[in-house]
């Protein structure tokens, strides 16, 4: 068994109301001790109202190389923004 | 004794406490195991220096003398500290400095409780903003005494020699003397037995949970809470944490 403690990834949500975003990793031993440490290295300045922690191996990343097949083939394909709508009058800024 | 003087006594005593553990526990920083154990560690140590800012300074406030939090805490010598022996005691290693912190957050946590309820309200309101900070340091170190005395054979060796070396200062936290029972009766402060009975049972929990047994018999050391006789380590802290004061004394940031 490692000796070293596992990677975590930290997501904090805001005071506003808004997503878990992501914050930072850090080392720990176990999930409780994962939030505690989060809550001692990432919310010392009232930046948090809530926080998940994930052990960094369960997460499944893209891989940089495979940019070609997963993003270019929507490069050309503009009609998926919905901008060619006109917008009536009534309905107003949007 | 006066109520008035007890209360000064007794909010020194809380002061001092605080103060004490709160330097020691900040000598850690930037030495930690590991980086999320040195962040916990100062953040610790500061709730505890806040904590000590508003008992000093509301001892200041009681004895009417114009001393400051400051004051009390840079210009004081050894003698005149009321804090428990427990708090003063070395790091040691991690282990220790652990279970030092558990064996005082476990006491701090009940008392702080029962300070909520007391008849002062600057006493109480006090204790209710710092009792939320506690709680967390209750639940971080009685978490990690668990980790460590069931880890691994050399973290089990280190929290049970810890646990040899410190307990003989847990009866000190219940000692009731004057000062204790004068706030007890002015409806100030709790009950010690009844604190005891409460610590105890927590104790024999965690200590369970943790694998650690503690060692038989009752002898307590005593002496600190009264300022009595502090143990050596006291003065040795005191010249690190006021030698600033005294050098240059009025000194401001």
């Amino acid at each position: 068994m490692s000796k070293e403690w596992p990677l975590w990834e930290v997501f904090v949500r805001s005071q506003h109301g808004l997503n878990h975003r992501h914050v930072g990793s850090l080392h720990a031993p176990d999930a409780e001790m994962a939030l505690k440490n989060a809550r001692d290295v990432y919310t010392r300045r009232n930046e948090g109202l809530s926080i998940w922690v994930v052990e960094a191996r369960h997460i499944t990343a893209s891989s940089p190389s495979d940019k070609g097949p997963l993003y270019e083939p929507s490069e050309s394909k503009v009609y998926r923004h919905p901008t060619f709508f006109d917008i009536p009058d009534e309905a107003g800024h949007m | 004794m006066t109520t008035q003087d007890a209360l000064f006594e007794y909010l020194l005593r809380l002061g001092d406490n605080t103060l004490i553990l709160g330097h020691r526990v900040s000598e850690w920083c930037g030495h930690a195991p590991v980086l999320e154990e040195d962040i916990a560690l100062a953040n610790t140590a500061l709730d505890l220096i806040g904590q000590t800012q508003m008992w000093l300074g509301l001892a200041g406030e009681v004895e009417g003398k114009g001393r400051s939090a400051d004051d009390l805490a840079m210009l004081r010598d050894v003698w005149d500290f009321r804090n428990v022996l427990l708090v003063e005691q070395p790091n040691g290693d991690f282990g220790q400095t652990i279970l030092r912190q558990f064996l005082f957050d476990a006491f701090h946590f009940d008392l702080l409780t029962g300070l909520t309820k007391a008849s002062d309200d600057r006493v109480a309101s006090i204790a209710a903003k710092a009792v939320k900070e506690v709680t967390y340091h209750l639940d971080r170190s009685s978490e990690t005494v668990i980790g460590l005395g069931d880890g691994t054979e050399e973290s089990h060796t280190r929290m049970q020699a810890a646990l040899d070396r410190l307990w003989p200062y847990v009866g000190e936290l219940f000692a009731a003397d004057e000062v204790d029972a004068a706030m007890q009766d002015a409806g100030i402060a709790p009950d010690l037995s009844e604190l005891s009975s409460s610590y105890h049972t927590r104790m024999s929990a965690v200590l369970a949970e943790a694998t650690l047994v503690a060692p038989e018999g009752g002898f307590a050391h005593s002496g600190g809470k009264t300022g009595f006789r502090h143990s050596e380590h006291l003065g040795h802290l005191l010249t690190q944490m006021q030698w600033l004061q005294r050098a240059y004394p009025g000194a401001q940031w």
